[in-house]
C-alpha cells in the first residue's frame, strides 16, 4: 500500500508523510476506504493553500499561539482533544445538537465539533481549560460547585462555556431568558435548575466573567 | 469523510473562478450544516471552497434598503441596531432558530443555502428523492408528521420535505432580494424565486447557478415596525424546528391594515408566502373573525398525508394567533 501512495505533495515534509501514511491504512482498515481516494488526497497542491494532505495553520489556544498542520477533515474539536491534549472539552454527540464541545472563539461561543480546524486559521481558541488562573476558578465554575450544577460532569465544560457567554451577551436577567438562551447545552442527568441558579447568581452579583 | 480540496480564496472573484473549475464543489462559510451532511457522507465535496475570508459581513442602511453581507453571522444581525429597528420580524425570526452557539456560526448566506431536508434524508439506509434522485420517498409511505402541506397546485411532489430555516420565513414575508455573484457578474434574485419546489429535481434546493455565490441580501424599507411578529410552534420551547411557523406583518392606520404580509415555515418544501390572504385583509380593520375566514380559506388547498393532518389546524390557528399580535388585537 505503501507503495501506492509516491504521488505525495513535494511541499510535505518527510515526517507529515509518514504520519499521513500511517493514518491513511487506519481509516482504510477501518472503514474500507478505496485506496483511489486515498491517492486523490495525495495529488499535487493546485490552490493557494493546499490539498488534503495537510494544511498549516496558525491558531492561539487558551493565549498561546500555535502553529500547527492539520488533515484538513480534522474538526476543531478533535484537533483540541486528540492532537492538543485539551480533553476538558467534551465530544457528545459530533453532530452540533447537544453543546459538549462548546469553546469560544474570538470570545464567541461556538460548536467545536461543527467547524474545521482549517477553517479557524488566524483565530483566539479558549477552551474550559483557559477559564482559571493560577488555580482560581472561575466565577461561573465556583458557583456551579455551590449549586451543584452537575452530576456526571460530562456536559459542564460545555454548559461553563455557553453560561459564561450567555451572562456576556446579556441574556441571563431572568430563568427563562437563561433556559432559551442555554437551549444549546443538553444535560442527560438533569441538573438544569441548578444550572440556571449558578448562572443567575454570577450575573447578578455583577462578577466580571 | 472523504478527502476534499481545501481552498480558501481572498476575493469574491477568485471564490466563484474556483469554483466553476468543478461542478461538484461548495462553498463553505458556517459549515453548520454541511459538515453535519460531510460528517455522515451525505454530502461528499470533492473541492471545499472557504469563503470567511471574503469582505461579505457588513450589515448597512442604502437609500431604500437595509443590505446585509452573505457572510453577517446569524446572531449579529439579529442584534444589529438597523435590524432590530427597521425589521423587527427578521431580528424575531433570527432568535427563534437553532441555538446561541449555532447562531454565532451560521451566516445569512449559509441559512439561505441550508438543505430542505427530513430524517430520511439523513438515513442513507433508506430511499430518498433528494439525496438519489429517482429512488423513492421515505417518507411517503413512512412517518411524516413532520412534513410539508402544501405543494405546487395538484402536482406530485418527489419530496415533501420542508424548509426549516426561521430567518427565510420572515425574509419571504418581507421585500427581499438576494444579490449574487456568478461567472457573468451580478444579478438579483427575488426572495420567491431562489428556493424551488420539489415537483421535478428534488435534489436541487434553488435556483442558484453552478458556481454563483451570494454576496448579500437586500430588504426594503417598510411601515410594518410595530405590527408584526413571529410565531414559531415546535415539539419543545427551544432549540427546535418549526412544526409550524408564521411570519406576520401589517400596516395599519386608522383601525384598518392598509398592507399585510403573512409567510409561513415548516409548511412547504420552500417559505410559503400568502399573496391571496394579504390581498384579502387590505382595507379591512383587524379582528379575529376576519383572520379565521382568510386562514380557513387559504388552508382549503391544504393536502395532509398519513401522520401530519393536525397541521392543518395548527396552521390555521398559528396563523391567525401571529395575525392578532401583529394587529395589537387580544
Amino acid at each position: 500500500m505503501a507503495n501506492d501512495q509516491t504521488n505525495a505533495s513535494p511541499d510535505a515534509s518527510n515526517e507529515d508523510r509518514r504520519f499521513f501514511l500511517k493514518q491513511s491504512i487506519a481509516i482504510a482498515g477501518l472503514s474500507a476506504v478505496p485506496t483511489g481516494l486515498l491517492q486523490a488526497a495525495l495529488e499535487p497542491d493546485d490552490g493557494p493553500v493546499g490539498n488534503a494532505v495537510k494544511i498549516q495553520l496558525s491558531l492561539t489556544i487558551n493565549g498561546k499561539r500555535k502553529r500547527i498542520s492539520v488533515d484538513p477533515r480534522m474538526s476543531l474539536l478533535d484537533l483540541l482533544r486528540e492532537n492538543l491534549g485539551l480533553t476538558g472539552i467534551k465530544k457528545g454527540c459530533d453532530f452540533g445538537q447537544c453543546g459538549a464541545c462548546t469553546v469560544h472563539i474570538d470570545g464567541r461561543r461556538t460548536l467545536s465539533c461543527l467547524t474545521f480546524a482549517v477553517m479557524q486559521h488566524g483565530r483566539k481558541v479558549t477552551t474550559i481549560e483557559g477559564l482559571s488562573h493560577g488555580g482560581q476558578l472561575h466565577p461561573l465554575q465556583e458557583a456551579f460547585i455551590k449549586h451543584d450544577g452537575f452530576q456526571c460532569g460530562y456536559c459542564t465544560p460545555g454548559q461553563l462555556m455557553s453560561g459564561i457567554a450567555c451572562i456576556r451577551e446579556g441574556y441571563a436577567d431572568s430563568p427563562d431568558e437563561v433556559r432559551e438562551y442555554m437551549s444549546g447545552n443538553l444535560c442527560r442527568c438533569g441538573a438544569y435548575p441548578n444550572i440556571v441558579d449558578a448562572i443567575l447568581e454570577v450575573k447578578k452579583e455583577g462578577l466580571k466573567v | 469523510m472523504k478527502p476534499f480540496q481545501y481552498l480558501r480564496p481572498k476575493t469574491v472573484s477568485e471564490a466563484v473562478s474556483m469554483a466553476l473549475d468543478n461542478p461538484e464543489a461548495q462553498y463553505i462559510a458556517g459549515g453548520t450544516n454541511l459538515i453535519d451532511l460531510m460528517k455522515r457522507g451525505i454530502a461528499s465535496p470533492p473541492k471545499l471552497i472557504d469563503i470567511n475570508h471574503l469582505p461579505l459581513k457588513k450589515i448597512e442602511h442604502r437609500y431604500d434598503r437595509i443590505r446585509i453581507g452573505a457572510l453577517a453571522l446569524n446572531s449579529d444581525v439579529a442584534q444589529h441596531k438597523l435590524v432590530k429597528t427597521r425589521q423587527p420580524l427578521l431580528a424575531e425570526a433570527l432568535l427563534a432558530g437553532a441555538s446561541g452557539q449555532i447562531r454565532n456560526m451560521a451566516t445569512v448566506g449559509g441559512n439561505l443555502l441550508q438543505r430542505t431536508r427530513c430524517s430520511y434524508f439523513y438515513d442513507v439506509a433508506l430511499p430518498c428523492n433528494k439525496r438519489k434522485p429517482g429512488s423513492g420517498c421515505g417518507a411517503e409511505g413512512g412517518i411524516n408528521r413532520t412534513h410539508a402541506i402544501f405543494f405546487n397546485g395538484s402536482e406530485v411532489p418527489s419530496c415533501i420535505a420542508v424548509h426549516p430555516s426561521d430567518m427565510c420565513v420572515a425574509l419571504a414575508a418581507l421585500d427581499t432580494s438576494v444579490v449574487v455573484a456568478g461567472p457573468a457578474g451580478e444579478r438579483r434574485i427575488l426572495f420567491k424565486d431562489l428556493h424551488r419546489l420539489s415537483t421535478k429535481e428534488p435534489e436541487m434546493d434553488t435556483t442558484l447557478n453552478p458556481g454563483e455565490l451570494i454576496t448579500s441580501i437586500e430588504v426594503l424599507d417598510n411601515a410594518f415596525t410595530g405590527h408584526s411578529h413571529y410565531l414559531k410552534v415546535r415539539d419543545r420551547a427551544s432549540y427546535a424546528f418549526a412544526l409550524v411557523s408564521v411570519a406576520a406583518a401589517l400596516q395599519m392606520d386608522g383601525g384598518k391594515i392598509w398592507d399585510a404580509r403573512l409567510a409561513l415555515g415548516g409548511v412547504a418544501h420552500k417559505p410559503w408566502r400568502y399573496w391571496a390572504i394579504e390581498l384579502m385583509l387590505r382595507g379591512q380593520p383587524p379582528s379575529e373573525k376576519l383572520f379565521r375566514e382568510v386562514a380557513e380559506h387559504e388552508l382549503q388547498s391544504a393536502r395532509a398525508g398519513e401522520h401530519n393532518a393536525y397541521k392543518i389546524k395548527l396552521t390555521a390557528n398559528a396563523m391567525i394567533a401571529a395575525l392578532k399580535i401583529a394587529a395589537g388585537i387580544s
